[in-house]
């Protein structure tokens, strides 16, 4: 079996046992990424020499006999959303061309304690804001199941690098859907925890109350092995929770075991409006759990349809407020020849910030103005809470909620890109996970006609990362659709 | 059907949100800002009195830690990405006009 064919879990077992170096496996995504990056796009920055040096550092210990971490010698890829004292922080803008962040973000050392080669940072949207990773500053990522198509976003560099097996797992950051939507377009697995699961300690912050860091990967154990090294309290973001109040499970050892009596809500309503081709994917995936003994509980989630209004309020106020300190004082790009120290800010930001950031920043500024603030920001936070309600209301009935990712499969480079509002209809089954905080998983269920991946969506309530996996695991041990690569992986 | 939103307005966030927007980008803003606002306004179907605001979904607040000295990131790092600096100082055009002070 060639390397690239192997999960995380699996060559780190190999790497573990002595029968693979993880200075080969390194070595085999390199030369990956130099042969199909140039098509694929998903890197902005790759680090060959240091992730060779840090696979030697652990081989050596693995032939001394010493004791490693659980993610031993795997080549990662991570979104140039989180800060790395190594290489450059972009977080695919222009503004932050030549940004060397000061310190690791905690999911950053929670990897290298764990051992992890990480090997690069991937293209994104900038500032995380979009749907398709056509707002990077940088380059174009291609999806790689069609290179004319987008791979979704704002995580598209790092689903795209899992996809093309430019990297054997990776982390990205979900606002709104950017991690699993991305992962739906891309065929693999991608998890959104719940919000204080994970640090946000040195990811950058585009809406506080929403983004949560979390792994895209090629099985449903990599995404478990994954979470286990980056979930937990963390002293640096207040907003990550205790052991006492949400204890790290152990997400692992029963992840094969299924669930007995599994409850599984479904919207039916709300699934309607999504292409005709994601529905049968679905309805099949629902279908395979009926006849594997789980119960279908019809449900009715009468404020969903909000979720996008509520949504693109909140987010985009938190941004607007996140996004001043782009100020070009502190760091960052910073105009030339400022005629006023006001010049300095407003100039720095039109001319490296994107439209998309600006349309955003704008949106978020008229929210939150004088006169605005009741009638759009204060609605939204009223209209988050029934959101969350429908979710709380749901979850008494049923352990899980299924649904679609995406309305549709992975769309055409441009195909969106000149109408905001068309591309923000497109989030609508990711969002409202989000403004409830509660976690959510995309799993490949399938293939539309042009043979682009499809995902299922497992939603369950707060900090039921454990059981979520384990209900994703069930669809996955019955199906191969996420043994499936594309042709250009090889 | 009532504009949402006019150009002088957009004018009026830029300048709050200090963005040097183009004449171009504010046409084009005005437009699409009026475009999603008209859809955002769709919350208004919802009766929300008596509905709590809901900022964050976590049932913690006012988190605190002991007031403890610790190692911060110092001069040298705190000035390595600054766009211009000035021994330990960030530097910027001057803020006060001649005599204004």
């Amino acid at each position: 079996m060639a390397l690239h064919e192997l999960t995380a879990l699996e060559l780190r077992d190999r790497i573990a046992a002595g029968t693979l170096s993880s200075v080969e496996a390194t070595r085999a995504v390199l030369d990956r990424i130099e042969r199909l990056d140039p098509t694929v796009g998903a890197y902005l920055a790759v680090f060959a020499d240091r992730a060779l040096e840090s696979a030697q550092a652990v081989d050596r210990r693995i032939a001394a006999g010493e004791k490693v971490g659980p993610l031993a010698g795997v080549p990662l890829a991570v979104k140039d959303v989180l800060c790395t004292s190594f290489g450059a922080t972009t977080c695919g803008s222009k503004i932050l061309e030549n940004f060397h962040a000061p310190y690791d973000a905690t999911v950053i050392r929670r990897l290298q304690a764990a051992d992890a080669v990480i090997v690069g940072k991937t293209n994104m949207d900038e500032f995380a804001m979009g749907s398709s990773t056509e707002n990077s500053g940088y380059r174009k990522t291609a999806n790689p199941w069609d290179t004319s198509r987008v791979p979704g976003g704002s995580s598209g560099g790092s689903a795209a690098a899992v996809a093309a097996r430019l990297c054997q797992a990776a982390l990205g950051s979900d606002t709104g859907g950017s991690i699993r939507q991305p992962a739906s377009f891309c065929g693999v697995v991608g998890l959104k925890p719940t919000y204080g699961r994970v640090s946000r300690y040195g990811l950058v912050a585009y809406g506080s109350s929403l983004d949560q860091v979390g792994p895209i990967t090629q099985s449903v154990a990599d995404a478990a092995l994954l979470l286990q090294v980056i979930a937990g309290h963390d002293p640096c973001d207040s907003t990550s929770v205790s052991e006492e109040l949400a204890p790290v499970e152990d997400y692992l050892t029963r992840l094969n075991e299924p669930l007995e009596r599994l409850r599984i809500g479904v919207a039916s309503d709300f699934n309607a409006g999504a292409d005709p081709a994601v529905r049968e994917a679905i309805d099949r995936a629902v279908e395979g759990y009926r006849q594997a003994g789980a119960q279908i509980v019809e449900l009715a989630m009468p404020h969903l349809d909000y979720a996008i209004a509520a949504y693109y309020v909140i987010a985009t106020a938190e941004a607007s407020s996140n996004l001043a300190r782009y100020d070009g004082v502190h760091y960052g790009y910073r105009t030339k020849d400022p005629s006023d120290y006001i010049e300095v800010y407003s100039k720095s930001r039109e001319e490296a910030f994107g439209k998309e950031v600006k349309r955003r920043i704008m949106l978020g500024t008229y929210a939150l103005s004088s006169g605005y603030y009741d009638a759009y920001y204060l609605k939204a936070l009223k209209v988050r809470n029934l959101i969350r309600g429908d979710f709380v209301r749901a979850f008494e009935r049923c352990d899980c909620m299924m649904m679609p990712v995406a309305p549709t499969t992975a769309f055409a480079f441009g195909e969106k890109a000149d109408d905001p509002l068309k591309m923000y209809l497109s989030d609508i089954y990711t969002i409202a996970v989000n403004l409830a905080g509660i976690p959510g998983i995309s799993v490949p269920c399938g293939f539309d006609e042009a043979g682009m991946p499809i995902g299922l969506q497992v939603i369950g309530p707060a900090f039921s990362e454990a059981r979520l996996l384990r209900i994703a695991r069930m669809h996955e041990a019955r199906t191969d659709w996420h043994t499936k690569r594309p042709a250009l992986a090889g | 059907m009532e504009q949402r939103i006019d150009a002088e307005q957009v004018r009026k966030v830029a300048k709050l949100a200090r963005l040097a927007l183009t004449e171009a980008e504010i046409e084009e803003f005005t437009g699409q800002l009026g475009a999603i606002l008209g859809y955002v306004e769709k919350m208004n179907e919802l009766d929300t009195t008596g509905v709590e605001p809901l900022a964050h979904c976590l049932p913690i607040s006012n988190v605190l830690r002991a007031d403890e000295v610790r190692p911060s990131l110092g001069t040298d790092m705190t000035l390595s990405n600054a766009p211009d600096s000035d021994g330990p100082f960030f530097k910027v055009p001057k803020i006060l006009d001649e005599g204004a002070a």
